[in-house]
This record gives structure tokens, sequence and C-alpha cells, in this order.
């Protein structure tokens, strides 16, 4: 990756965890959590990899993306008013009623929301529609989807992962968000996620494991899957859930945490020198 | 409209109606959970390959890749049996389709006692009731095998969601191609003044016509009503009806909470207060046997539903 791209992205990431955290702090409560895991991945997928178009969201021919986790909202729609999707004052509503940011992402409520995600293990399903769609309508278009560890403890994630092995949807792009962290607390003291990597490939999908906080291997992952032709692709991404809001990394009860006005402003500071900014 | 009669079971008036506009909509698209050769949509898949996904045996998945389709613009029809159709797939059907305002036309086959030989374990007696929970989705359930091909069809046309409740095997005609028939407007088969059957789906309009020539022989003059849309209520109709002979008697072949009956209850309640009684299948859950066993165990029976009338009418 070209140093010019990696500040631009990391820049954007930055930017992501910073209007996420104040975001959630304008409400008072929030899954941080599951949100900062992601943000590399946002970053990359809304600045670099995906067609779409914040003047025209609903663009038929787009490259869609389906945030099945979709508690990780708050930073999606941090990403999307980056993006220019909506203006920036809209991420103070979150969760407030009549708002068009709702806790989970909802496509019925928020320009540039592809897909709703919420009721966890659904996501995946819909992605297979979308990306069946996309061909059927011979678009060149691909689809992205973002599931959790803890959500693919649900069965449908592997009743989708079946047909689209089966059927060899490969303008499907998967990433796991293996923050190894669920509401309850760490996946491997509830329900662990053993072996995700040949799980996946047992189910006929092009597999990599990579740190989801790395552009690099972000990038590496993504173009190999694009040259591989007749399956769906799964990015397994390490990350660690909370990363980047430090408050909350390493803390067993980060799925959803109470975040200050002045709590906030500390976070970001640390992050800014965290990051040598 | 295209005439029925060319088909000989109702599972092919119901796939040929697809098939028919598939060739007019190139955003029909169909998916089956494994039952395919059941529903014949088999016929589908030969016409329409590129349209057509076997899901397997997976149908909350078939539920959310409909819903995903649908997101892309494409009408998908989805089959699986009833029992499966709505119970299995519930929470994908609510969430992924309703919630997300996108568009699926569910097939549930074998309604109720229906199953048969498939038992206990394949009868969807609460199929309506949860269909009714997710809003804008249209519930039909046709009586004879031209309704089914027509209001399959209006269905799509209508723009909404849908669950269509229709029995695979065997076949009957009510209607002729030439007889009106319209989504959202039951059909009153007779107009008697005594006492208003409302049936829905080929037995129970079987049994209340034949209930009606029972209850005639003893000076009781029944309106029978084939309300094969379910939802939305045909509330004119069932309001005339109630008017008109001022008891009613509501026969489904399904369950009682949130069912048909309950539905017509509560809007009488507020419209057209009258006694009423209901025919359905109570507390119990299914078993296996032959349609004419259940039908006695059940007790849905022309003979029942007479006394049913008989009584409420008194």
């Amino acid at each position: 990756m070209n140093s010019e791209l990696l500040k631009s992205l990391k820049d954007a990431a930055f930017e992501i965890r910073c209007r996420t955290i104040r975001e959630i702090a304008s409400f008072g409560s929030g899954h941080i959590g599951g949100s900062m895991s992601i943000v590399e991945l946002l970053s990359y997928l809304y600045f670099h990899e995906m067609d779409v178009d914040p003047s025209d969201p609903g663009k038929a021919d787009r490259d869609r993306l389906v945030v099945s986790k979709g508690h990780s909202g708050p930073a999606v729609y941090a990403a999307l008013s980056l993006k220019g999707f909506f203006p920036e004052s809209w991420l103070s509503t979150l969760n407030q009623g009549g708002t068009r940011l709702p806790s989970h992402c909802d496509m019925t409520k928020t320009p540039g929301i592809d897909f709703t995600g919420g009721s966890l293990g659904q996501g995946l399903s819909a992605a297979i529609g979308i990306a069946l769609g996309q061909r059927l309508r011979k678009m060149e278009a691909r689809t992205f989807a973002i599931i959790g560890d803890g959500e693919a403890q649900e069965g449908q994630v592997y009743e989708a992962a079946e047909a689209a092995g089966a059927w060899g949807v490969d303008n499907l792009f998967a990433f796991l968000d293996q923050n190894g962290q669920q509401l309850d607390g760490y996946t491997s003291d509830i329900i662990p996620s053993v072996s995700t990597v040949e799980r996946w490939r047992s189910f006929g999908w092009d597999v990599y494991e990579i740190s989801g906080h790395d552009y690099a291997q972000i990038e590496d992952a993504i173009e190999k899957a694009k040259a591989v032709k007749g399956k769906p692709h799964m990015i397994v991404m390490n990350t660690i859930k909370s990363y980047g809001y430090i408050p909350g990394e390493g803390v067993k009860a980060n799925h959803s945490m109470a975040i200050t006005k002045e709590g906030a402003k500390e976070a970001i500071e640390a992050l800014r020198e965290r990051e040598g900014r | 409209m295209k005439d029925a009669h060319v088909y000989s079971h109702y599972k092919e008036a119901v796939i040929g109606s697809i098939v028919d506009l598939a060739a007019e909509h190139d955003d029909v698209v169909f998916l089956d959970a494994d039952l395919s050769s059941c529903i014949g949509s088999t016929t589908f898949q030969k016409a329409y390959p590129e349209r057509f996904f076997n899901c397997g045996i997976a149908e909350a998945n078939m539920a959310g890749i409909a819903a995903g389709l649908s997101s892309m613009g494409f009408v998908p029809f989805i089959h699986s049996f009833g029992c499966f159709a709505s119970r299995r797939a519930y929470d994908q059907l609510f969430i992924s389709v309703g919630y997300t305002h996108q568009r699926v036309i569910i097939i549930g086959s074998d309604p109720g006692i229906v199953a048969q030989y498939n038992g206990g374990t394949h009868m969807p007696f609460e199929d309506i009731a949860l269909m009714r929970q997710i809003p804008g989705l249209s519930i039909v359930e046709p009586s004879d095998a031209q309704s089914l091909y027509s209001l399959t069809r209006q269905v799509y046309e209508s723009g909404a969601s849908a669950y269509i409740r229709t029995p695979r095997k065997g076949i009957c005609f009510r209607y002729s191609p030439e007889d009106e028939i319209v989504l959202g407007k039951g059909v009153e088969l007779a107009d008697g003044k005594d006492v208003a059957i409302v049936a829905t789906g080929v037995l129970m309009v079987d049994a209340a016509l034949s209930a009606r020539d029972i209850l005639l022989k003893k000076g009781i003059d029944a309106t029978v009503i084939d309300l094969h849309t379910i939802r939305p209520l045909d509330t004119e109709l069932i309001e005339k009806a109630a008017r008109r002979c001022g008891c009613m008697l509501v026969m489904e072949n399904g369950r009682y909470p949130g069912g048909t009956g309950e539905m017509i209850a509560a809007h009488l309640a507020r419209t057209v207060p009258v006694r009423m009684d209901f025919m359905n299948v109570g507390e119990r859950f299914g078993e296996v046997g032959n349609l004419q066993y259940l039908a006695q165990s059940f007790g849905f029976t022309a003979e029942a539903a007479a006394e049913k009338a008989e009584s409420v009418a008194r």
C-alpha cells in the first residue's frame, strides 16, 4: 500500500473513531466495542474499495455493504457522514426519538445503509440475495458483508455459508470481526469461536486470516480475493473490541458502555496522543 | 383470466400462475427449500433456471436470500410447507422481509390438517396468526384452482408481500375464468338470511356449502362466504352478512387465537356485534391420518358445521 493512501485511510479512521465516540457520548451510552473494532475495514471499504456515490445512495449498480452485526451502527454512521451521505450533525441524534440513526443499522431510515442488521445471523443471507441479484442483473457490482464472531453463533450463518459456497457466489466478500468478545463476556468463556478459517474453508469459501487493524493486510486479502473466481470470500479479521476507544480496550463488559461528553473528549485526546497526531 | 382447468392439481395452478407471471415480468424469481418436486416448482426451474434457487432445507436462509433479492428489485416467490414457511422462518420474514419493507410472496402449502400423512409436525395451524403480525402482508387462502391461479397473479400485481395458503394435491373448481375474483373481496356463494357462514380454503368452503344444504332441509337459509382473502379483511362484506343474518359461524382450518375467526370477531365487536361461533382446531396439535379421518377427528364436517350454525342461529 502506498504511503499516501495509507495516510489518508488512517486519517479517515481517526476521524470515524472521533465521530463515533462523540456520537455515542451525545446519547450517553452505546455499542462502542463492536463499532470501534471494524473502523479500519469501514474506512477501507468506503474510502478506497467500494463504488458508492453519496449524492446518489440508491444507485442501482453500486457496491453494497450489509453490516449484519447491526449494533456497529454508530461507526457505520460516522463513516457515512464522513463520506458525505448526510451531515455530521445527524450523529448527535443517535437513538433519539425520530432519528434517522437508530442503534442498529436500518435501511429504511439511513441513506447509505444497504440492508438492515440487528436481529443477528440474518445479514449474510440477505447479502447472498443481493449478490445473486447483482449477478442476475449482470452487474459488475459486489456485495460486502460484516458479521461478528458472537453473531456467528447463530445457526442461520451456516445455512448461508453452505448456500453461498455451494453456489459459488464470488461477488460476495464477507468479513468476520473476530474480536473475541460478545455481550456477556469473552467468546472463549461462552461459545468459543474456534477453527473459523477451517470452518469457512470447509464450506467452500475462499478464506484469509488477517489483522483487522492493519490496512496492508486488509488490502492484500481483498486484492487476493478479487482474483479468486467461483467461491465466496471470507476474510477473518482478528480485531480488538473497542480498539481506539482506549477506556474500553481490554475491558470485559465493553459491548455497550456509558460515555460522558467529558469522557469522550478525554478518550479522543488519548487516542490522538497514542497515534501521535 | 386464463382458464385454470388446464391444471390437474392445485400445485400446478399456483406454479403455473407464477410461471406465467415470470414470462411477463423478469423480476419474478423462485426459491424453494427442498420441496420443489412436492409443489412442482421444478416447472419454474425448467422454464427459468437462472431465476430459480433451491436453498435446501434451510427456510430461514431462504427467507433472508429472498429479502436480499427483493432489495435488488426482484419479486421472490418462496415455498415450503406452511408450517416451515411460517414458523421456521418467522424472525427472518418479520425482520429481513417485513421490517425492512422488502417484498416477498410466500407459498405455504398443505394448510392445517391437509398435511394428512405427514402428520402433526407438518401441520400449520398458527400460520395465519403469525403472518397477521407482519404489517402490510396480505394473506390469501383460495378455495379452488381458478381462484388460486387468479389470486396468485393478483398478489404479484398488488405490490405487497403476501402469504398464499394452498393445498398441493387434488383439484376442484368452484369458479370459471369469467367469474370475478378480486383480491381483498370475498365471494358470497349464497345469500341466505338466517345465519352467515364465513369459510376459508377448499376444505372449509366445501363443508360450508354442504352445511348450507343440511340447514336448508331444516328451514334455515344460510349465507356462505368464501373468504379467499383473509387479509386485508373484506369488512364491507362481513358487516353486510352480519347485519342481514344477525349471527355468524367462521370456519377455518387452523387455530383460533390470531386466526380468521378471532379477526372477524374483533372487527364485528366494534362494528356490528352479532352472536358468533367458530370452527377451528381448538387447543390440539396435529396428528397423522387421511383427510377423512382428520376431518372427523377435528370436527371439520358439514354435519358439525350445520349443528354449530343452527345453534348460533337460535
